[in-house]
This record gives structure tokens, C-alpha cells and sequence, in this order.
């Protein structure tokens, strides 16, 4: 590099200084350069201070931290040494950030008009009479429906992909030559995400702007990006061009990250990257990966690796970037995701573990007492007709986007919210009472439970011998010695060891707490297991840990699954069949094969279309608008009103029939079967 | 698992342990405990080593300046005002000290009991809890001690009843913090009964809410016990108490300001160091209670 | 929205009804009534105390004697007292209006400067002016009024003689009149309410500049003052709004120590006279008044809150 790059951070070291007087660092040593028009992602997991860096190229560091070496400029300005004035007429002009969650970035007091023409005010050379005729503009250009309106309205009436698009304008009103783009997707639908990153990679094109791009997803980055970065416990690990990275990493750590993400190209489980980085301000002797890479030797432990360019151009911090070859690919030991009994489909649902006929639900705030002990109101069926048998052995996975009433099904058959209809069937005779009190012991304990985040799942009082103990004492008595060598069982079965036992929940990793929520659902030694989203709270390695663990589960014990998730890669990772939901109501059920490979249901093909592959070459398809609905329609098809393929009125007015294919593949829609 | 298990478990005792380290490593906690616990030592032991007989009165010495003899002087009745001082906290801590678990105690009881039952017997019960509220604090403690009298029986009680009203609040709105998290959930879908919800869910977590609020309704009540001793419907004279020494030494303080200072600074070194205390308590427990407004 | 509103005055009024209640309720329990009282009670006989009860018609049943006293309330006729012949609603009027005055010079001095100094301790949080100011705040919020008054009667009219040190002015004098006399009351409920209100302005504050849309708004170039001003602080002073709302009741309730401390003729020092005479009819009438205050007042302040708080406007707005 020749002339010196737009935005340039050259040694970059930021820390704090902890209560104890030590100077903690939480970048170590950081380069990165990015020039006009190149767009650059940065990755890495929690705690990889991907952020922090992003946030510096701004010359902004959070309360308590600060720049201890090195330089950050911008088109040549050092952003370090620049008085406040002048900092901040840059910010939000020529180098614009877009946050990561602009729900809480929006100042709520403040209308949208006058937060967008504040950054006009700030940053352009308009009069203020123009600002109102550029902010509806603006707002226009990042697809905004009705900017006209949109301005007198606060943050909080607008959905969580508007907000996005608001952000994003904000950011475009200071006419930026660069963009710093925070994990500007996280927690939105697919559907959302995948629109909001098409209008990203068009302005990048269209202003030949600088942009760096944090996230935690390949994906999104794969579609964005033109080089990657991996970070590593507050490191780059391994530079190079998105081809480069995404498809033939030469870092061990980049190849256990792509290995474990699941893929809708793929048929088995992820392979999980066991360990978790060091935390900051841990001394750490050689490569901070070694204690988690199959290629580590004696130089590793005791050598801290330097930042070194290969032939083929990356630059990567290792010492075997020849040997990455020797690393497995495919997870060898879970590629057979495999249905215990395969259950025959037979016409009185003999080998059902669990039936859901015509089950609706009216859902209720889940946050008070008396919808946890007593019957709420009935305001308008949240979840209506649905019909399902789960077989006994099999995982069900359930997808849907925010809203689709997932959730709220699997909440009534743990009996936490009574159907308003339609019952429950369980074993495919004992009928499953609606409530949990007026259920036998053996009912309870045949159904269990996983929620999503286990920082609130399991209570932070309780150390994990007091967690483990009580499915324990409730269903089988236990007590003393006995109590105790079942709860060690328990824990080295989700490959945890007995010195956890006295532990509390606040002294365990995310990945290890959702280890503990899983070995307490399998004390009860259960029947069906009920899985909320239960990987996503946890980072992509860890989530393919949790995911191989409940396979292997599985595999011994013959458990059930009925498996949450939005994200339809991991559900087809794991689930034997899919259930597709939107608002509340049945879309398309059947072998996960069937289900992802067609025919499909329009919603289905939406969300599949919307879905990024950590894939380079891979282009998604957006056929349908991503417009947040608050409730279901009255009558028709629950899609209606966002179905690219609508036939016209029946749809609105009929209840879609079923359309049966094989192997129990139904897809309910007025589309003949013929043209699915 | 039993109370005795809970509680001899060595990473609960290790929180505790933490707990009482973080409020020893802040200033406030430090100096605020200190304080406390002098406070505490000096009314176990004051009776054995005050100087003076805290009734002894002698005319010589009437409203005599500071002496080497009489460290703070002597009061309107020639009675040594160091040993007085010394001594008058007895009163207001026996009292506060009893009175305030027992508040904390039935507050939090009928806090959590209608926290958990909702429905309309629960708003009725907050319409009652703020009708009570808006009475000023000192006219309902007034009118049940000018009936009843000023003995500890009367004041324990009536302190212990008013001010365990507003951890009804408290105690309420914690409740509905911890049930609508997921591990109260989770021990629900298990099948758990009620009583061991609350027994082993619930109570753990509102504990601490419920101790950083006792910590602050006692040095509320000493404010309110040391008020009424000021007022004159407190501790009956010669018994010393602060609140009664600052109101008669106010009588003669443009000639003998000095009365004043002993009981001014014990009292207001007492109720700092317990607002030090529970200030540093709720930041290492990670509440904030500046927030909450003293009704 | 409307209904919202009517729901909450509706719930105001079920407070209110409630209070009342309850005093009448805890009257009526308490030994003695009226006449034992006005009578001497050791040595009145059985004739004259009966005799006294139906003049009084203290001989009906309570809850006809509730809503008589209820009704006549409502119409501002509250009885009248048990050992004058005076209107008890007269009685209370020229006290209510002292303490009116008092609490007014306290909230003129005492919410601007609690404002003031709670951004100024927030936006500086651990440095310099906010230990000095927090520490100072913690002295002034734990040390009993009747101390902090007393120390200050010491100091400024005892010692230095500036200001007089105790109120002589009677109950129903002109404002003009309570002049100097009424600044040192007004200074320690000041320095009370100051150090409540800075020490909650102070944590809102910070809580809101630790907030994601203060770090976005620095981030997107706004100058510093202007962002503390546009986008912090409306948004760090709405939770004040109820603060105020319960200081203000307090104050307006009687402050019955510095009442007492400084001789100054409001409610409160009316209040403890009535119940050492146990004079329960200025008792009921005084403790009814101030309990409707301190309703009404947190009424206001939610009713404010709604309005200014675009959330939750939007929020009742569906409802």
C-alpha cells in the first residue's frame, strides 16, 4: 500500500484500567485499512471487540475505555488527537455510523423529521427551508413507506426494520464518504434483514463510499462485503478477501467458525468449536486459539503468533496456515440426524407422542401472576386451528417470524397457557389436561421444557446443584448421595464436570448455562422435550455445540423434540420435519427435505429466498415486502396480504385448503398442487 | 432442599461473603458500617463505661461550658451531657431495631401474598396501601401514642405498622419482576407447587430488594423516633435520648450553644452512616435506589 | 386517552374515598369521642355526657354520622371544632394558606436548583462537583430537619444575628409580614427537598447519557451542549415530574417539625395542637385535606407524565 488508505488504524491498543490498578486490553495491536468504495466486514464473536474498533474509527471509545497506542485517521486526520468541535463536525458528515439497535439509538422524545433534519442541520449546506422536502427525500430513497407521514411520528410507532431505515438515512443525510455499520441486522426477521442489506449494498455502489461492516453474522457479511476480517479475543486472526475467507479459510479459527454454522445447503449438524475465547485481562502465553485448535503444538502454547502475509495474499496470525487442510469439515459423528423409532404414519396415530387438534390460542401478556395461575381473558385467537402430530422420536421443527405465534404453541403444551380450543393428545390416548397444576406427575414429567436465554431461565440464586435437584427430588425422590452422583451423571452427560455443582448460574459462560438448562430438562428423563430458540441467545460456535448435544441426546434416550426456532437453517440442521407458521396459523408441514426443497408455500419460498448463506456466490430472493403485521387477517389466508403469488379475492375470504403431497408434505394454500 | 442446606452452601455463603466485601471496598460502605457499628457497640456497652450518672444532677453545674471534668458540659439540670450523650441512642435503637425487621417483615409478607394474587383484591389492596400513603406520617403516629401512650409497647408496633405500608409497594413490585422471568416459569411447567415457587424462585431474589428496604425504613424510622422525642411524644424524660436533649438544649442555646453539639452529631453520624450503608449495599446487590422517594 | 384520564381520576377518587374511611374508621376506634374529651372525662357524669352526645349527635349510628361528614366535606363544611365554637373550615383556611406560602418559596427556590445541580452532578458523574454536591446532598437528606434547623437557627441568628431565628407573625397576617422571618424555614425545607430531587435528576441523568440514542446523537455530530439539551435531558427530567409531584405534596402536608422549630403558624403545628387537645373533629378535617393534596397532586404529575412522555401518549392513545 502505497498511499496511505481512507480510513487507516494503524497498532490500535484499547483497554481499561480494572479496579485493581491493572490496564486490561480489549484490542490488541489492531491494523486495518479501507479504502474508497472497498467495503470491509469484520466478525468475530462476542466479546471480540469488533465493536470497540468499529466505534474507534470514530474516535470513540465507551465510558472507562481509551486508546492506549497506535493511530486512527481519517482521509488523513488523526481522530485521536482532534478537539471536540472538530471531531463532531466529522462524525455523522463524512463518516456516518449506523447502530446496531436503532429501537434504543432513536432519541424517543424527538419526532423522526426532526432527528433526520438535525443531521441535515449539522452536516449539509442546505437552508433550512429545504430540510423539509430532503428528509422526505431521504426517507424515500431507503424505501420508506408514506415519508411524508413518517415524519411527525415518534421512534417507537415505527417496526424494527423502519427504525433501521431511519438510521440509515440519518446516516445518508451528512452525504457520508464512509459508513460504519454496527450490526445493523441483528435481531430483525430474515425477510428484513435480507431488504435492508440489498439497500445497503446499492448505496455502497451507488456513492462509492468506504464502509465497515461488524457483525457476527457471515452471511449478511458474505453479501456486503468485499474483504473480511476475523477477530479473535481482541485480535485479527486472519484478513482476506470474502472468497478468500468464506470459502477456503486459512485460520483455524475462521475454519471452526464456518464449520459451524448450519447451512440450508446442508444435511447434518454443524461441527461445534468446543472452548470458549479467553476473557480479556487473561495472561495469555502463546495463541490466544490454542487452547481450543486441534493443530496447537508446544510453539503455540508458548509463542504468541505474529500477523504474517501468505502467498495467496491474507494475512494471517498462525503459525500452520499450511495445515488447515488436516481440520474436519462435516460434523461426521451427528450426520445422522436420525428419527430414533421411526414412527409409521398410520391412520389412528398410534406411535404419536403428541397430538395438537385443533388447537387455538388466545395469548395474553405472559407477565403477570394471574395468567400463571389462573385463566386469562379472550381477547382475538393469536394461534387458530392448528393440527399436528408429533411421531414419537422425531424432531418438529416450527419456524416463523416474530409473531407467528411459535412460541405461544409451545407454551400451551407445557400447560402455561390454556388453549381456547381444541385439546392436546399425548402418547395418542391420555388427553393432555390444558393446565399444568391439573396434570398427573407423570404427565409433567414426561414434558420438558428449554427456554431461550438461560441467564433467565435459570435462577441466579441457585447454584447448579440446587438447579439439577429439583426435577430430581420433584419426580424421583432423590436425596443425599444418591441426589448427588445423579446430578454429577447429569452434567457430564452435557459434557460438564462435577466441579460445576457449586457454582451459580452468573459464574458460567452462556454456552455452559444453557448446558445446565439442558441437563435439567433430562433429569426428568422426559418423553418430549420442548426446545424455545434455545441457541439463540448463543454465539454460532456455541450454538453448534448446544445443537450436537441435544442430538446426541436424542439418540440416546429416544427423546421428542419440538423444536423453536427463526432461524430456518438451524431448524433444518436438526428436525427430522418443519412446521411453517405465520400469524398464528399453518402454512406448510412435512419432511424437512420436502419442506425445503419444494413444493413450497409462498411464505415458505419467501423466507428460504430471504435466508444468507455464508456463501460469496450466493444471491437470496426477495419476492415479498417486508411489512410488519400486527395481527392476523379476519378471514382467508393468514399471508394474504403480503403473498406475492395472491389469486385474488379467495384468498381473502376462504380458509386454504390442504394440499397433500408425499410422505405427509401439506401445504395449505389456494394455489393448485400443480403450480406450488 | 431445607433452609439449613441454603444457607450452608458454600457459594451462597461465598455471595454473602462478596457481598459485604464490595460494601467494605466502597468509602461509603466502609465509613458508613463503621459508623453503624460504633453506634451499636457504644449502646451494648455505654451504661458500663459513661462517666456520669445519667440522672445525677447537680445545681453547681447548671449549663456549665465544656470542662475537662465535663467533655460536652452539663444541661439545664447541671446532668453531664457527654455521658447523656452516650446513652441516648439506647432508646431509638432498641426500638428501630425491632421495629423495622418486623415492618420489613409483614410489608414484605402482603407485598409478595398480593403480588402473586393479582386481580381485584390486589388493586383494592394498593388503593388501601395509598390511602395510607397520603396520610402525612407523623399525624397517624401521633394519634395512636396520644391515646395509647409512649411506652415500647405502643411504639414498636405503630412504627413496626406504618412503615412496613410502603415495603407492601416494594415488595409487590419485585414480585412481579421475578414471575414474569422464565425460571419461574420453567419451575411451573415442572409441576412445582406454589409454596415451593415461592419458597425456593420467588424469595431468593426479592430478599435483596427487601434488605437494601429495610436498611432504608430503619434510618427512616430513626428520623421519625428521634422527631417525636424532639415533639415531646417520645422517650419520657430523664431517660436520655437525643431528640429530647437537642429540643431542651434549643431553650437555652443563645447562652449555652455547646448543649446541642453532643446529641446533633451523634444522631445525624448514626443516620449517615446507615444511608452510607445502604447505599453502598444496594450498588454492590446492583439496585439503584435513587429512584425510590422516601414516602 | 380520555378514558385513560377518567380512569385514573376515577382512581383518584377511590383513593380519596377510602382515606376518608379510614380516618373516620380510626377515629371512631379510638377511646373517647367529642364529649369525654370536652367534658374532662374522669369527672363527667353519665347525664351530662349523654346530654352532650345528643346535641352532638354523636348517639347515631356510625355510618349515618360517615356520611354526613362526608357530604358535608364535599360542600367544604367540615364541622366544627370540639372546644371552640369556630368553623373548623375558617379554622383551617388561614393555616392552609401559610403553609401554601411556605411551600411555595421552597419549591421557587428548591426545584431550579435541584434541577440545576442534579444535571450538573449527572453530566459530571465522579468528578470534581458531583462528589462535592452528592456529599453535601447525602448531609442534607439524612440529618433530621429539626437538626439542620437547629444548627441553622445557631448559626445565622444566634452567632451571626442576620436572620431572626423564629416566627412571632399570627396565623392570619398579611404575607407582607412574615418577612424576614419565614427565610430560614424556607432555606432547611429547601435544602431538604433540594437533596431528594438533585439525588433522583442526578441518576436519571446518568442513566440517559449512558443510553444507546446519547451515544448515537454523539456519534452523528451533534455538539456536546446540544445534545445534553435535545436529547438528554427531556428525556432525563420526565421521571422529575412525579419527584416534584411528591415533594410538593409533602411540603403542602404540614411540615410539622420546622413548623414547631420555628413557631410558624401553618397546618402542621395546627395539626399536633388539635391532636395533643384531641380535638378529633380539626384532627379528621386536617388529615382529610391533606390526603385529597397528595392525591390530587400525584394525579397531576401522572397525568403530566402521560402527556409529555410520547410513549406513553401513543400507548394509552390505543387503549
Amino acid at each position: 500500500m502505497s498511499a496511505p488508505a481512507f480510513i487507516n488504524i494503524q497498532n490500535l491498543s484499547v483497554g481499561y484500567t480494572s479496579q485493581s490498578g491493572e490496564i486490561i486490553r480489549v484490542l490488541r495491536d489492531v491494523s486495518l485499512s479501507i479504502n474508497r468504495g472497498e467495503s470491509i466486514g469484520l466478525v468475530g464473536e462476542s466479546g471480540s471487540g469488533k465493536s470497540t474498533l468499529a466505534l474507534a474509527a470514530l474516535g470513540f471509545f465507551k465510558r472507562g475505555l481509551r486508546a492506549l497506542e497506535g493511530d486512527v485517521e481519517f482521509d488523513g486526520i488523526d481522530m485521536l488527537a482532534l478537539e471536540r468541535d472538530d471531531l463532531q463536525a466529522i462524525r455523522g458528515g463524512r463518516l456516518a455510523l449506523i447502530p446496531q439497535n436503532s429501537g434504543q439509538s432513536l432519541t424517543p422524545t424527538l419526532r423522526i423529521g426532526q432527528q433526520v433534519a438535525e443531521a441535515l442541520r449539522l452536516h449539509s449546506q442546505l437552508d433550512e427551508s429545504d430540510f423539509e422536502a430532503r428528509v422526505v427525500e431521504l426517507l424515500t430513497q431507503v424505501r420508506l413507506p408514506e415519508p411524508a407521514t413518517l415524519v411527525s411520528r415518534f421512534p417507537h410507532e415505527l417496526s424494527g426494520g423502519q427504525q433501521q431505515r431511519v438510521a440509515v438515512a440519518m446516516a445518508l443525510a451528512g452525504e457520508p464518504d464512509a459508513l460504519l455499520l454496527d450490526e445493523p441486522t441483528t435481531g430483525l426477521d430474515v425477510t428484513t434483514q435480507a431488504h435492508i442489506l440489498e439497500l445497503l449494498r446499492d448505496l455502497a455502489s451507488e456513492r462509492n463510499m468506504a464502509m465497515l461492516y461488524v457483525s457476527h453474522d457471515l452471511g449478511a457479511i458474505s453479501r456486503v462485503c468485499d474483504r473480511v476480517v476475523v477477530m479473535y479475543a481482541g485480535e485479527i486472526a486472519l484478513k482476506g478477501t470474502t472468497k478468500q475467507v468464506l470459502l477456503a479459510p486459512r485460520h483455524p479459527y475462521a475454519h471452526g467458525l464456518l464449520a459451524s454454522i448450519p447451512r440450508l445447503t446442508q444435511t447434518s449438524l454443524p461441527l461445534a468449536l468446543d472452548g470458549r475465547p479467553p476473557m480479556p485481562g487473561e495472561t495469555i502465553t502463546g495463541c490466544a486459539f490454542a487452547d481450543r485448535c486441534a493443530l496447537a503444538d508446544e510453539r503455540c502454547q508458548s509463542t504468541p503468533p505474529a500477523l504474517k502475509q501468505l502467498e495467496s495474499g491474507e494475512e494471517v496470525r498462525c503459525f500452520h496456515p499450511d495445515r488447515i487442510d488436516q481440520l474436519p469439515v462435516v460434523n461426521k459423528a451427528a450426520a445422522n440426524k436420525t428419527v430414533t423409532q421411526k414412527g409409521e404414519v398410520s391412520a389412528d396415530h398410534g406411535g404419536d407422542a403428541l397430538g395438537l387438534n385443533q388447537l387455538a390460542i388466545s395469548y395474553a401478556k405472559p407477565s403477570l401472576w394471574n395468567q400463571l395461575f389462573s385463566s386469562g381473558s379472550t381477547p382475538p385467537a393469536t394461534v387458530d386451528n392448528i393440527n399436528i402430530s408429533i411421531r414419537t422420536g422425531e424432531t418438529l421443527g416450527l419456524v416463523g417470524e416474530s409473531g407467528s405465534g411459535k412460541s405461544t404453541i409451545l407454551k400451551a403444551i407445557a400447560g402455561l397457557i390454556s388453549p381456547k380450543t381444541g385439546h392436546l393428545v399425548l402418547n395418542g390416548e391420555a388427553r393432555l389436561t390444558p393446565k399444568v397444576e391439573d396434570r398427573p406427575a407423570l404427565h409433567l414429567r414426561q414434558i420438558q421444557m428449554i427456554f431461550q436465554n438461560p441467564d433467565d431461565s435459570l435462577n441466579p440464586r441457585h447454584t447448579i446443584a440446587q438447579i439439577l435437584a429439583q426435577p430430581l427430588r420433584l419426580y424421583f425422590s432423590l436425596t443425599g448421595e444418591e441426589l448427588r452422583q445423579r446430578s454429577i451423571e447429569l452434567l457430564e452427560r452435557v459434557r460438564l464436570g462435577s466441579h460445576y455443582l457449586d457454582r451459580l448460574p452468573s459464574q458460567l459462560s452462556g454456552g455452559e448455562k444453557q448446558r445446565v438448562a439442558v441437563a435439567r430438562a433430562f433429569a426428568a428423563e422426559p418423553a418430549i422435550v420442548l426446545c424455545d430458540e434455545v441457541t439463540s441467545a448463543l454465539d454460532v460456535s456455541v450454538q453448534a455445540a448446544v445443537l450436537d448435544l441435544l442430538n446426541e441426546l436424542k439418540t440416546q434416550q429416544g427423546t421428542t423434540y419440538i423444536f423453536v426456532s427463526h432461524d430456518l437453517a438451524v431448524v433444518k440442521a436438526i428436525s427430522n420435519r418443519v412446521a411453517v407458521l405465520y400469524q398464528g396459523r399453518l402454512c406448510e408441514i412435512g419432511p424437512a427435505d420436502a419442506v425445503y426443497s419444494g413444493p413450497f408455500h409462498p411464505y415458505t419460498d419467501v423466507l428460504l429466498g430471504a435466508v444468507l448463506e455464508p456463501d460469496p456466490d450466493f444471491v437470496p430472493k426477495l419476492s415479498a415486502d417486508d411489512v410488519v403485521e400486527l395481527s392476523p387477517p379476519e378471514t382467508g389466508c393468514p399471508f394474504q396480504r403480503r403473498c406475492p403469488r395472491k389469486l385474488g379475492k379467495i384468498c381473502e375470504t376462504d380458509t386454504p385448503p390442504a394440499r397433500l403431497f408425499d410422505n405427509g408434505h401439506q401445504i395449505n394454500c389456494h394455489i393448485p398442487e400443480t403450480d406450488l | 432442599m431445607s433452609t439449613a442446606a441454603l444457607t450452608e452452601n458454600p457459594a451462597k455463603r461465598q455471595r454473602y461473603v462478596a457481598v459485604l466485601l464490595d460494601v467494605m471496598s466502597r468509602p461509603s460502605g466502609a465509613i458508613g458500617l463503621s459508623l453503624v457499628v460504633f453506634h451499636v457497640c457504644l449502646a451494648i456497652i455505654s451504661p458500663v463505661i459513661a462517666p456520669y450518672d445519667f440522672k445525677l444532677q447537680d445545681a453547681s453545674l447548671m449549663l456549665s461550658q465544656p470542662s475537662n471534668a465535663h467533655w460536652l458540659g452539663a444541661d439545664h439540670l447541671g446532668r453531664d451531657i457527654f455521658s447523656r450523650t452516650m446513652l441516648g441512642g439506647r432508646e431509638a435503637l432498641l426500638v428501630t431495631g425491632i421495629a423495622t425487621p418486623l415492618a420489613v417483615l409483614w410489608g414484605g409478607f402482603v407485598g409478595i401474598l398480593f403480588g402473586l394474587t393479582g386481580g381485584r383484591l390486589d388493586e383494592v389492596l394498593m388503593r388501601i396501601v395509598d390511602a395510607f400513603l397520603s396520610l402525612p406520617w407523623i399525624l397517624k403516629m401521633l394519634v395512636l401514642i396520644v391515646t395509647f401512650g409512649t411506652g415500647l409497647e405502643v411504639l414498636i408496633p405503630t412504627l413496626a405498622f406504618f412503615y412496613g405500608i410502603p415495603v407492601i409497594r416494594i415488595a409487590r413490585a419485585a414480585t412481579h419482576d421475578v414471575i414474569a422471568r422464565d425460571f419461574v416459569w420453567a419451575a411451573k411447567a415442572r409441576g412445582h407447587s406454589r409454596i415451593s415457587i415461592i419458597w425456593r424462585e420467588l424469595l431468593p431474589n426479592v430478599l435483596d430488594t427487601l434488605m437494601v428496604e429495610g436498611a432504608m425504613r430503619w434510618s427512616w424510622m430513626l428520623l421519625a423516633f428521634s422527631s417525636l422525642s424532639f415533639l415531646g411524644f417520645g422517650v419520657s424524660p430523664p431517660t436520655p435520648d437525643w431528640g429530647l436533649m437537642i429540643s431542651d438544649a434549643r431553650g437555652y442555646m443563645s447562652f449555652a450553644p455547646w448543649g446541642v453539639i453532643g446529641p446533633v452529631v451523634a444522631l445525624s453520624s448514626l443516620i449517615i452512616g446507615i444511608n452510607l450503608t445502604a447505599d453502598a449495599l444496594a450498588k454492590a446487590l446492583g439496585i439503584d435506589r435513587a429512584q425510590k422517594a422516601p414516602v | 386517552m380520555l378514558t385513560m384520564i377518567l380512569r385514573r381520576i376515577f382512581l383518584g377518587l377511590a383513593t380519596i374515598s377510602i382515606v376518608s374511611l379510614i380516618i373516620f374508621a380510626g377515629v371512631e376506634i379510638l377511646p373517647g369521642d367529642a364529649c369525654t374529651q370536652y367534658l374532662e372525662q374522669d369527672q363527667a357524669d353519665v347525664e351530662l355526657l349523654e346530654k352532650c352526645r345528643d346535641d352532638l349527635n354523636l348517639n347515631r349510628p356510625a355510618h349515618q354520622r360517615y356520611t354526613e361528614w362526608a357530604l358535608g366535606a364535599l360542600t367544604g363544611d367540615l364541622g366544627m371544632s370540639v372546644n371552640g365554637e369556630a368553623k373548623i373550615s375558617d379554622l383551617v383556611g388561614a393555616r392552609f394558606a401559610n403553609s401554601l406560602l411556605l411551600a411555595f418559596f421552597a419549591l421557587l427556590v428548591g426545584v431550579p436548583l435541584a434541577m440545576l445541580l442534579g444535571v450538573i452532578t449527572g453530566l459530571w458523574r465522579d468528578r470534581k462537583p458531583d462528589i462535592i454536591f452528592s456529599t453535601i446532598a447525602i448531609f442534607a437528606m439524612t440529618i433530621p430537619e429539626f437538626v439542620s434547623a437547629t444548627l441553622l437557627i445557631l448559626v445565622f441568628s444566634v452567632w451571626l444575628g442576620w436572620l431572626p431565628g423564629i416566627v412571632l407573625t399570627s396565623a392570619g397576617s398579611p404575607i407582607s409580614e412574615f418577612f424576614p422571618e419565614i427565610l430560614l424555614p424556607v432555606i432547611v425545607l429547601s435544602l431538604v427537598m433540594t437533596a431528594h430531587v438533585m439525588r433522583m435528576v442526578r441518576s436519571s441523568v446518568i442513566e440517559v447519557m449512558a443510553s444507546d440514542y446519547v451515544q448515537m446523537a454523539t456519534l452523528k455530530g451533534v455538539p456536546y451542549w446540544q445534545m445534553v439539551f435535545r436529547h438528554a435531558l427531556p428525556n432525563a427530567l420526565l421521571p422529575a415530574i412525579n419527584v416534584v409531584a411528591l415533594t410538593i405534596a409533602w411540603l403542602l402536608g404540614g411540615v410539622v417539625v420546622i413548623e414547631v422549630v420555628f413557631n410558624y403558624p401553618g397546618l402542621g403545628r395546627m395539626m399536633i395542637d388539635a391532636i395533643s387537645d384531641r380535638d378529633l373533629p380539626v384532627v379528621q378535617a386536617i388529615a382529610l385535606i391533606v390526603a385529597s393534596i397528595y392525591v390530587c397532586i400525584n394525579l397531576t404529575a401522572d397525568l403530566m407524565t402521560m402527556i409529555a412522555n410520547p410513549k406513553l401518549r401513543t400507548m394509552y392513545l390505543r387503549k
